[in-house]
């Protein structure tokens, strides 16, 4: 949140915030207009400076001191002392005006109360521009003006600031209502983005977050995004170059899901929700923009995949039979956190026939068993969707995650004859020391299990990592900061 | 210009380049490489260019004409694609 340089002052002793198209402040003219002659009251207005007759009212035409103090209402009448507000009124009520300003008797014939109608000053029409002219100096990126023939969405492919889809121009009053999303100080530094290891504010992530297509309630997962996928941990720099298809994906948990409105249901992974398209996408762009990670150059994947425009998705908790994925990792039930995966496309895993969780199981394990190729083992994570109806099958069982996966894991023990080079005819594979053994397709905590998807069909879906462990790239979970 | 003055945005960057678009490196040589001359329709731009062909040619380098519809407004996209397509450097001839 962007707090606007300091106030102009108020005079001492009574003011007031009054405009003309009002019918209140119509209705009260007369009172200002004594209290104004009995001394000690100052009226700024706010649309016409000939209003209220018989007062010398000071022109706020420009909403300066209206927005500075944050008028809500007119007729607005504050008492203020040593240049402090003391006490503040909204609209006209008799005894409150007579209680505050100490005079008695005031507007006989008047109704006893009347609610006030809005300030121009938070006129949803005006707020944006009028944060820009007064907060806007605050914002410390560089100004770019565009040429006057410059076409705005073209403007922004040629600078390169784009994924290849268009994005939203960040205006100063965009990147403002952005950071209207967080408490945070937009100069704080939210991370360091690689490749180019670029300190990046709150202010870069928001101007991002504009471009992306995001509202300002999302910009508290793209900040604990971008804070995640910078970690030694996540590893963003070498999941960036590698050559391999994956990108960061990101699994959002907590209530922040619903308020922001996320889809966990039908077509989950795929297009048409803002929220899911557009949280993944602000941090590829941050990486992109800021971090200096453009594909063709840093980023050498062979192929890519096209989820790394951005792949975020929230996980279903409330038709969950698990607890929710985040508390499984070590977090407390109702924090928001949001998962970094280094993950490929999502790739279907059809089972129409099992009733039983051990039959099901087993076809998630002859699928998992294929992640990146049938004979590797021990290189990759996986991330497991399981979709609602098979989740049923689960629930219906009585089978917690932590049995799923550690089900997973026995089926996945695989005998090392049918891993070595040359086995099955493929050239592909470990070395001839694996004979005798039997050797797991992942490492422990190696497939992390979600609910997601909705609506008919027996599917789930797998998403499988990059390089895991500690040399390559793991899942990192992290909170996600409440607005204060 | 907007109505309201001029359209700026935030630069969304690490800030580590100049916000103004850079030119093209200039081309060591000619040599393999073939010109583009560019019309653009403004009177006597055609004489320049006819000299500018003539001087190159003499050269041994390799020139394509293009001209663009008017010069009042910029080049269509068909033709810039052609010329970027087809030449590795072009020379535009401006004025009157």
């Amino acid at each position: 949140m962007v707090q606007g340089p300091s106030p102009p002052p108020l005079p001492d002793g009574l003011v007031a915030f009054v405009k003309r198209d009002c019918p209140t402040c119509v209705l009260v003219a007369p009172v200002l207009a004594r209290l104004a002659a009995e001394g000690g009251l100052t009226v700024y207005t706010q649309d016409d400076p000939a209003f209220p007759e018989g007062v010398e009212a000071r022109d706020d035409t420009g909403l300066a001191v209206s927005w500075h103090h944050e008028i809500e209402a007119v007729p607005t009448l504050l008492r203020v002392q040593d240049g402090i507000e003391k006490e503040r009124l909204l609209g006209w009520h008799r005894g409150e005006w007579e209680a505050l300003t100490g005079v008695e008797g005031l507007g006989p014939g008047l109704p006893e109360w009347r609610p006030g109608c809005g300030s121009l000053s938070v006129d949803p029409g005006r707020e944006s521009a009028l944060r820009a002219r007064f907060a806007g100096a605050t914002l410390r990126s560089r100004r770019v003006e565009l040429a006057p023939q410059e076409d705005e969405a073209e403007a922004l492919f040629e600078r390169g600031w784009t994924d290849g889809l268009p994005v939203v121009p960040p205006t100063e009053e965009r990147v403002l209502a952005m950071l209207e999303g967080t408490s945070r100080d937009p100069q704080d530094v939210v991370a360091t983005v690689p490749p180019d290891l670029v300190p990046c504010t709150v202010e870069k992530v928001a101007v991002n977050a504009v471009l992306a297509g995001c509202k300002p309630e999302y910009l508290p997962v793209v900040l604990a995004a971008v804070e995640a996928a910078c970690t030694d941990a996540f590893n963003a720099h070498g999941l960036l170059a590698t050559t391999m298809p994956a990108g960061p994906v990101l699994i959002v948990n907590g209530p922040i899901r619903r308020r922001i409105g996320m889809n966990a249901g039908k077509n989950v992974f795929g297009q048409g929700n803002r929220a899911n398209s557009t949280i993944g996408r602000a941090l590829q762009l941050v990486i992109r923009n800021v971090g200096g990670g453009r594909p063709g150059d840093v980023d050498r994947a062979t192929h890519g995949n096209p989820g790394k425009v951005g792949f975020c998705f929230p996980e279903d908790e409330e038709d969950s039979p698990w607890e929710p994925l985040s508390v499984s990792l070590g977090k407390p039930a109702g924090v928001d956190t949001v998962t970094l995966f280094p993950g490929e496309g999502p790739r279907c895993i059809v089972d129409q026939l099992a009733r039983d969780p051990e039959s099901l199981a087993r076809s998630f394990a002859a699928n998992l068993r294929t992640l990146h190729h049938p004979k590797l083992i021990l290189a990759f994570d996986c991330v497991l969707a399981v979709g609602p109806e098979h989740a049923r099958v689960f629930r219906e069982a009585g089978w917690d995650r932590a049995r799923l996966a550690s089900r997973l894991h026995e089926l996945l023990q695989i005998p090392g004859e049918e891993l070595v080079r040359g086995a099955d005819g493929m050239a592909e594979g470990g070395p001839e020391s694996a004979r005798g053994k039997r050797l797991p397709k992942f490492r422990p905590g190696g497939i992390l299990i979600v609910h997601c998807g909705g609506g008919a069909g027996l599917f789930s879906a797998m998403i499988g990592g990059w390089a895991g462990g500690s040399l390559g790239s793991q899942p990192v979970i992290q909170e996600i900061a409440p607005w204060a | 210009m907007g109505v309201d003055g001029p359209r700026v945005v935030l630069d969304p960057t690490g800030e580590r380049a100049p916000a103004r678009r850079e030119r093209l490196p200039r081309l060591a040589s000619l040599e393999g490489v073939r010109v583009g001359l560019l019309d653009i329709s403004k009177p006597r731009g055609d004489l320049f260019l006819d000299r500018l062909e003539t001087r190159l040619r003499e050269r041994g380098v390799e020139v394509q004409r293009f001209r663009k519809p008017t010069f009042t407004k910029p080049a269509p996209v068909d033709l810039r694609q052609e010329i970027a397509t087809r030449c590795g450097a072009v020379i535009e001839a401006l004025a009157d």
